[in-house]
């Protein structure tokens, strides 16, 4: 028996989330009483295998597969389903981000096992198996109930935090056996963009809505940003006119986010956006409309004017840091 | 060729979340139900393929499982412009059972194309599209924001963390689209509102269901404390309060 989880490595570094994962499963590990098997993908140096330990995990599966480079649904649901056939495992444990979505389902299907998707805590109980978790775009709580004997956990990133217990993993090489089949998609082209917070990684996020009034307004923003060590990000009107990036919109229907330190500046608060953003730990809310639905949501607030808040708030936050 | 859009009804973005039978059952009581946006955008792009010259695509179907009442929703995408639609009869539950009754109705019907939307507004699964490829045995391709077709071949774009990739697939495959994949729905002409009631809606009786995940309670969430507000000229006190009492910056 085990706890399966999925560490995900970029450019062969594990990062904060691969930590966190495996410091939930361990969790979960101990309430099933049983231990925590991690499977990492790719070329990782041993050193930062055996660190897996350091969060709970006992082994670490080793898989190396040239093929395995770009990320295919279906193979990797294979390496997957192989890992927890051979672990037994009685939950696996993923990231609720791109690649987690990507491969949950189809592990689900493989396994018969059901998908607790999006959780943000532990278990309530692990007999039977129920999880309490966000519905109806976070307009409600929803407590179910997995009934498979296997069961699929995708944790939303900055949920559940890094908790250190101590110990080495020991390194097994595991090599699935992968079929030609697995291997239909193919990417042809990459484009990235470098040297920025990722938005889903980012701790703290400086957001700007149509309140900002214009793109040419953004800079302010971007230097609290930059003092704070903050990914930007905007509303969806903003990203739909154009004056941001689509991959900045945060919301129902663009990027669902929960960092430590939420900042709304002339953002209205539309329920749809507040969708995308309620999990943040802490909102703080910058709007001219004291009525605005923002300010329900927010932690913190001022009601005013963001283009003369924030260069205040710029000297402000740098004076706080000694610089 | 032909493409399939899975279809989830689902109630309007704007609704009122509320729960009756003692919180285990979505109270549906004057609730607006409306196509899951993300799948009547994947229609619509669906529909723009169809119409480029050469594109090879002859087909656009919808599918939904649900009971008789999902039938104005159909009817609906119908008049957007779907040929025909396929109804499973049968109540929507889990994400796994939804997917294994549209993948069983459709097994032996030769979609070269299956879209479906990022996620159902309503239960947030994203889970649906993905299990169907499985059931099918077939590639997926998810955060899918684009998807043309060159020489009778599909290619799509997803979006990965930080960036864009560029994919070719095998068809028969599953996208699940997100934004992007369409700027607008397309709204129903009066022409094809009156053609939608004509239009072919099949109903297939479910396989014997297999239910994984049950919901059994739910709650609206606690409220909110107060937002504790600062003065316009006193920013200086926020970020104080940020990092003493929040502790955060």
């Amino acid at each position: 028996m085990s706890v399966l989880v999925y560490t995900e490595n970029w450019d062969g570094k594990f990062k904060k989330l691969s930590y966190e994962l495996v410091s939930y499963a361990h969790a979960i590990a101990g309430m099933l009483d049983t231990e925590t098997v991690a499977v990492s993908v790719g070329d990782v140096s041993d050193t930062e295998l055996t660190a897996l330990g350091k969060y709970g995990a006992s082994r670490v599966l080793s898989v190396q597969d040239a093929r395995l480079s770009q990320l295919v649904n279906q193979a990797y649901a294979s390496v997957l389903y192989q890992a927890a056939i051979r672990e037994n495992a009685q939950v696996v444990v993923m990231a609720n981000n791109f690649t987690g979505k990507a491969v949950a389902p189809r592990l689900s299907v493989k396994l018969k096992a059901g998908v607790g998707a999006g959780v943000a805590g532990l278990p309530l109980s692990v007999e039977p198996f129920t999880i309490h978790k966000k519905a109806f775009n976070g307009k409600a709580f929803a407590t179910i109930v997995i009934k498979s004997p296997v069961r699929i956990l995708t944790l939303l990133q900055n949920s559940f935090g890094v908790k250190e217990t101590g110990g080495v993993a020991a390194i097994e090489e595991f090599l699935p056996d992968l079929a030609e089949h697995d291997f239909r998609t193919s990417v042809e082209e990459v484009s990235k963009i470098t040297g920025k917070i990722l938005l889903t990684d980012a701790e703290v996020v400086v957001s700007g809505g149509r309140g900002m009034k214009g793109p040419e307004n953004w800079a302010p923003l971007e230097e609290l940003a930059r003092v704070l060590g903050a990914a930007t990000a905007c509303s969806r009107p903003v990203s739909d006119e154009g004056w941001r990036p689509h991959e900045e919109h945060t919301g129902q229907t663009g990027k669902i986010i929960a960092p430590n330190l939420y900042m709304a500046f002339g953002i209205s608060g539309a329920i749809q956006h507040l969708a995308g953003v309620s999990s943040s730990k802490c909102i703080v809310a910058i709007n001219k409309d004291p009525d605005a639905p923002i300010f329900e949501a927010a932690d913190y607030g001022i009601v005013g004017d963001a283009m003369k808040v924030l260069p205040e708030m710029i000297a402000a936050v740098r004076e706080m840091k000694g610089e | 060729m032909k493409i399939l859009i899975c279809m989830s009804n689902v109630p309007d973005t704007t609704t009122k979340v509320r729960f009756k039978d003692g919180n285990t059952v979505f109270d549906t009581t004057g609730v607006q139900w409306i196509i899951n946006p993300w799948d009547e955008l994947a229609l619509t792009r669906a529909l723009q393929l169809k119409e480029e010259p050469g594109s090879g695509i002859e087909k656009v179907t919808v599918i939904t499982v649900g009971l008789a009442d999902v039938e104005p929703t159909i009817r609906k995408a119908l008049a957007i412009g779907a040929d025909d639609a396929i109804r499973v009869n049968s109540q929507a539950t889990d994400a796994y059972d939804v997917a294994r009754q549209i993948a069983e109705a459709i097994r032996s019907e030769g979609y070269d194309l299956i879209m479906c939307g990022i996620e159902s507004s309503d239960y947030n699964n994203s889970m649906v599209g993905g299990m169907i490829s499985e059931f099918l045995d077939i590639p997926s391709v998810s955060s899918v924001s684009s998807v043309t077709v060159e020489n009778g071949r599909f290619k799509v774009k997803r979006e990965i963390d930080g960036g864009k990739e560029t994919l070719s697939v095998t068809a028969p495959f599953v996208a699940i689209v997100q934004k992007g994949i369409a700027l607008e729905p397309r709204i129903p002409s009066m022409r094809g509102i009156m053609m939608a009631r004509t239009k072919p809606l099949k109903v297939v009786e479910p396989v014997a269901p297999e239910v994984l995940v049950e919901h059994i309670r739910y709650e609206l969430p606690p409220a909110k404390a107060k937002c504790r507000m600062v003065a316009e000229d006193n920013v200086r006190e926020l970020v104080q309060l940020l990092h003493t009492e929040a502790k955060i910056i």
